[in-house]
Formats: C-alpha cells, structure tokens, sequence
C-alpha cells in the first residue's frame, strides 16, 4: 500500500525582499498504485513541490500537511522521509567527487533497508539496474554524476529508483534534456517501477512528450503554485494542442 | 667580444630572474636578518609559535630518535658534515631557518638507491620526537641514481621542535616517490626546507601529508637538471583547532620539455585552524615545451578557520604546452548533502562521505601501499573530532558494508 496525501501544502522561499510564498495551497492525493502527472509552464512552482515534499532546507513550508500511508513527512528529516518510501529524482542531479556509484548505491540501500544488502544478490541487482539503463557496469566506478551527460545523469536516477524501491516516486522533470532514445529508456525504467505492486508516482514534467510512453492516471496543471485544473489524459492532449494559455489567463484573472 | 661569448653572455642574463618567488639563497647566517612577520615569505606564519627557530634558539641532538626500515636495495649511511653529498640538491637556504638548521647540523642521513636498482617496498624513516625544549637540526640527502624507482617516506610523530633540510637528487632516468607524513602530536613545531632536483626524463612524485603539530611550515622546491623531466607534488593536510599548516611549493622550470604537476588539498576545523598554501611556478626562458598545473583545494568544515591560498605563476616564454592553475575554498555543499539524504543517507554518514570523497582520488594519486589505510583512517578520526561529534546524540549511522 502507498498513499501520498497532500493537503493545503503553502511554501516560501527566502528573498532579499523577504518572504516569498510560491505554493498558494497545494492539495491532491495519490492513490495506491497511481500515476499522476503534474503540467505547469515555468515558475508555476512544480519544482517547488517536489522538493518540499522532499524536504529540502531551502523552502519553509506555511501551511499544510504531507502524509505519507498517513504519517506525517513533514516532522520527519530528509533522510527519514526517504527511509519511509519517498523518492525524488532530481531535474539536476548533484555531483560528488571522489564517492563511486557503487559506494553511494550500497550505502544509500543500507541506510533505507536498514542493513548492508547480500554481497552476491547485490552485485547483479546493480548489474541489472544499471543495463536496464544501458549503463555498462564499469559506470559504478565513477564518481556519482561528476562528468555524466545529462542523459548519464537521469538514466542513473532511474537505476536508483529501481534499486531503492520507494512506496512514491516524484521525479522532478525526468524527461527534460533528453533525446528520443534517452528519454525510452528512461520511460521503461519508470515503467518497469510503476509494473511492482502499489507504487505511486508524481511525475513532474513542462513536455506531454513523455506521456506517450508513461500514461498517468490523473494529469494535473499546476499554474502559479496551485493545482489549476485536473482530469484525464485527455487533459494532457488539450495542453499539447492548445498550450497553458487558457490556465494562465484563468490564474492572472482571479 | 666574441660572438659566442655575447650569445653566452645575453643567455646567462636571461637565466637570472629577479623575482619574490625565487629569491637568491645564501649559506652564510649574516645575510639572513631575523625575520619581522612583514616579509612576503613569513607573512602568513605565527612567528611567535616558532620557539625562536627562526631568532637564535640553540639547536642540540638526541631530542628525536630515528627508526629505520629499509627495503631491499636501499642503502642507508651517517654522513659527516663536511660530506660532498651535502648541498648537492643545489639546495641553497632562502630564510633563516633552513640557514640555521644547515649550520647547525652535525651531520646528515644519506638514503642512496643505487643505480637501476628497482626497489619493491617502501624504505621508511621513522622519527620519533620525545621533546620540544630543545630544538633538532635535521638533515637528510635522498639520492635515487640513474635509471633507479624506489619509495621514500619520512614520517615524524612524537613531539618536537625541529627544522631541517631535506636534499632529493634524481640522476636520469630515475622514478622517485618521496613521502613527507606529518603525524606530530599537538605541540610539535615543524620547519622543513625541501628541495628536489631533477635529472633528465626522470620523475619525482613528492608527497606533503600534515595532520598533527602546533605549528608545521614546509617549504618543497624543484628544479630540474636536464630536459625531460617531471615531477608530480601532492599534499593533504587536516588543520584542527588552533593548528597552524603552511605549505609553500615552488617549482622552478629551468629546463625545457619538463612538466609539473601540483595538488594539494586539505581540510579545516575548529577555532583558529589555519591552512596556508602557496604555490609558486616560474618558467623561465629556456623552459620552452613545458607544462605545468598547480590546484589547492580547501573545505571548511567549521566555523572559525582560515584558510590562504596563493597561486602564482611567472612565464618568460609564451613557448609552452601549458600551463594553470586553480585554487577553491568552500564549505560544505547543502545540495550535495541534500543529494545524499534524499537517498535515505544519515546526516552524519552523508558528511563523512563528502569528505572521504574530497581526498579519495588525491590517496589514490598518491598510490603509496604502505600509507593508504594510514591515510584514510586518519580521516575518520579528524571527522570523529569535529564534524561527526555534533551527531553523536543522533541516530546510530547505519553499519558500512
């Protein structure tokens, strides 16, 4: 079972001018086993989302509540929100020198298991995770993220996400930067998450490209930090022909 | 005059750069005055910390006990002071320590690797201080003979108050690694005055490790005797509170066809940590076909530490392959520790690793066996001081597999 329930969630951010609230109130639910996908254009505050729910030092969070199988994520740190089945993949993945896929890989599934996976089952988990992204097995040798492409970088996300197996995933614009075949692969790799039992995902993205290969269950628009509009893929299809324009204007008006 | 001597003439001209990286040495006490703090070369270091090493505090032997384990090949001698082995580095002292400590010495330690003698091991000169009243005069000449490889680690604990010169010749075709480890206990005062110098096509990885001491000032220099020749120096170093660790490099290409590269990291923590690292290249005319890369990375881990670094390059030709470099101080990064979190990692075991990660691939450049594990626990124990001491009261950090 994975319910991620989002409630009245308001967020601000730190400014020279002070204060600056980006989420307006923020509220949806997903189900057991459900995709959503969440549309926005560009500093709709979609990003903002993910990373609060995350728990990232930068926003302080107002108003509201985020519970996760009905506890509360936002009393817990960021490493305790992980261990309790959130997953954020990052529109830019961080670099750090010096510390190996391999390394970052066991020690994160150690911290969120609770105990060092089995040295042999664990070796060709790796293995399988990283061909599923047609990352050769020499890639856990590198240092994690210093020098990927962008594709590298998204690719070895979605290896994470295979392997740490969260209840939720929010992938934060997954599909961004990447070609065609990148962005496939990385679809399957979604895909390949989303066949298990009860995973919910938020997928984030500003392209209905990806929708083609990730069909969502419920598509929301997200315009100036609020939920705008939700329903079917069929919502997805009105913004591809039409833009967010109709949204955008509704926001400016009210 | 003739032609040829003109050339000659002009060509030795060319040779001599006056410059405040490279200033002219002398053996001869009087021409070092005791210096004020205000002079480029003893700016950044706490004079006051020195014990008077740098005034006219009295030197005398027996205050640091020296073990030797020698690899096989390698010979080990006492030297008389008026050995021709002494000075032949080109090692000429530029400050009143290293004048004084070469007045001073009563002999040296000749560490010579006989000619095309390829030595397995480490060869490793453990000092000992067992006390800082009285101060050492230290001497050491390392000779690697032509077409030899062989390791070298100076390694220093205890406490002490020591200054000494440390002579490395490489004759052609020789592979040298030198080791420095500074290990001190808390109160040890260090002033060492390195110089390397270079054959032709031979190549010297030089390596400064300074944890411990009060105070530890190293001055590292080469040059070179041929064309062809390289040398690789890398540094890391941990200052803790109140820790005083000053690093200054100087590489003088004065061969053409040479390469030289420099990388020196380190750490600080507490109240009063101070790293300084200075690194000087000059290119001088001749040097055409060179190049050279100098890097200094700080991370500051606490509050209250200062960290100065000052790269300076001087280039008389323009004919070069290349030549850089890059120095960056900065704190811990949010986004990384964020990163690492956000996959389920403890506080605590995230900021370990971010550290562990920043001198990884400096220990495995470094690439000496014998030190590495040495290396990479005395790590953990710096970040046990400060950085992991603040969780104690957390979440036990989940076991390393």
């Amino acid at each position: 079972m994975s319910k991620l329930e989002i409630k009245d969630l308001k967020v601000s951010v730190e400014t020279e001018d002070g204060p600056k609230e980006i989420l307006k109130g923020v509220t949806l639910s997903i189900g057991d086993g459900e995709t959503h996908a969440i549309m926005g254009p560009n500093g709709s505050g979609k990003s903002t989302l993910a990373y609060s729910v995350a728990g990232h030092p930068k926003y302080t969070i107002t108003e509201g509540s985020v519970l996760l199988d009905g506890e509360d994520v936002l009393a817990m740190s960021v490493d305790e929100r992980a261990r309790a089945g959130l997953f954020l993949a990052m529109q830019y993945p961080v670099e750090v020198p010096g510390v190996s896929v391999s390394n970052f890989l066991r020690t994160a599934k150690t911290a969120i298991d609770g105990e060092a996976p089995k040295l042999r089952t664990w070796v060709k988990e790796v293995n399988g995770a990283l061909d599923r992204m047609t990352l050769d097995p020499s890639f856990s040798q590198r240092s994690v993220n210093e020098g990927f492409s962008g594709g590298e970088k998204k690719r070895h996300e979605m290896a994470q996400l295979d392997l740490l197996d969260p209840k939720v995933a929010i992938l934060d614009e997954t599909d961004s930067g990447l070609d065609i075949d990148a962005l496939k692969i990385v679809s399957e790799g979604i895909n390949h998450f989303r066949a298990r039992e009860g995973k919910g995902v938020l997928l984030i993205t500003h392209y209905t490209r990806i929708l083609r290969y990730v069909q969502p269950d419920v598509v929301h628009v997200f315009v100036d930090g609020r939920v705008a509009e939700s329903g079917g893929a069929e919502l997805a299809e009105e913004l591809e022909a039409n833009g967010y324009d109709r949204f955008v204007k509704a926001a400016a008006s009210a | 005059m003739t032609a040829v001597a003109q050339n000659l003439a002009e060509a030795l001209e060319q040779d001599s750069v006056e410059s405040h990286l490279h200033p002219q040495g002398s053996f001869d006490l009087e021409d070092h005055a005791v210096p004020s703090g205000l002079e480029e070369i003893w700016r950044f270091t706490p004079l006051k910390r020195l014990r008077g090493l740098h005034q006219d505090a009295p030197f005398a032997d027996g205050a640091v006990k020296v073990e030797t384990e020698l690899a096989d090949g390698v010979v080990v001698e006492a030297l008389p002071v008026d050995s021709p082995y002494r000075g032949l580095s080109g090692l000429v002292p530029t400050d009143r320590v290293s004048a004084r400590a070469w007045a001073a010495a009563t002999g040296a330690t000749l560490v010579r690797v006989p000619a095309e003698a390829v030595v397995d091991g480490a060869t490793v000169l453990r000092h000992h201080g067992t006390g800082s009243e009285i101060a050492s005069a230290g001497h050491i000449v390392i000779v690697a003979e032509k077409f030899s490889k062989a390791t070298v680690v100076l390694a220093f604990d205890g406490t002490a108050t020591v200054a000494d010169n440390i002579e490395i010749v490489l004759e052609d075709g020789a592979d040298l690694t030198v080791v420095s480890l500074q290990d001190w206990a808390d109160d040890a005062v260090h002033h060492s005055t390195q110089h390397a110098r270079i054959g032709r096509d031979a190549t010297l990885k030089h390596v400064a490790v300074s944890f411990g001491g009060d105070v530890v000032r190293h001055d590292a220099t080469a040059e070179y005797a041929g064309p062809g020749g390289s040398v690789e120096m890398l540094g890391m170093y941990f200052a803790d509170e109140g820790q005083h660790i000053e690093h200054r490099l100087f590489v003088d290409h004065n061969a053409p066809k040479t390469s030289s590269n420099v990388v020196y990291k380190g750490a600080l923590q507490g109240e009063g940590s101070h790293a300084v690292w200075i690194g000087n290249v000059l290119i001088r005319k001749v040097a055409e076909g060179i190049e050279t890369y100098e890097e200094n990375r700080n991370l500051v881990l606490t509050d209250g530490c200062q960290a100065d670094s000052v790269p300076n390059l001087e280039i008389e030709t323009g004919e070069i392959e290349g030549a850089g470099h890059a120095s960056a101080t900065g704190r811990f990064d949010d986004n990384q520790l964020f990163y690492l979190r956000s996959r389920g990692v403890p506080e605590d075991e995230a900021r370990r690793l971010v550290v562990h990660g920043f001198f990884n691939d400096l220990i495995r450049k470094i690439n000496v066996p014998e030190l590495e594990a040495k290396l990479v626990e005395t790590v953990e124990a710096e970040l046990a001081k400060n950085v992991l001491k603040a969780f104690a009261s957390a979440d036990a950090p989940a076991e390393q597999g």
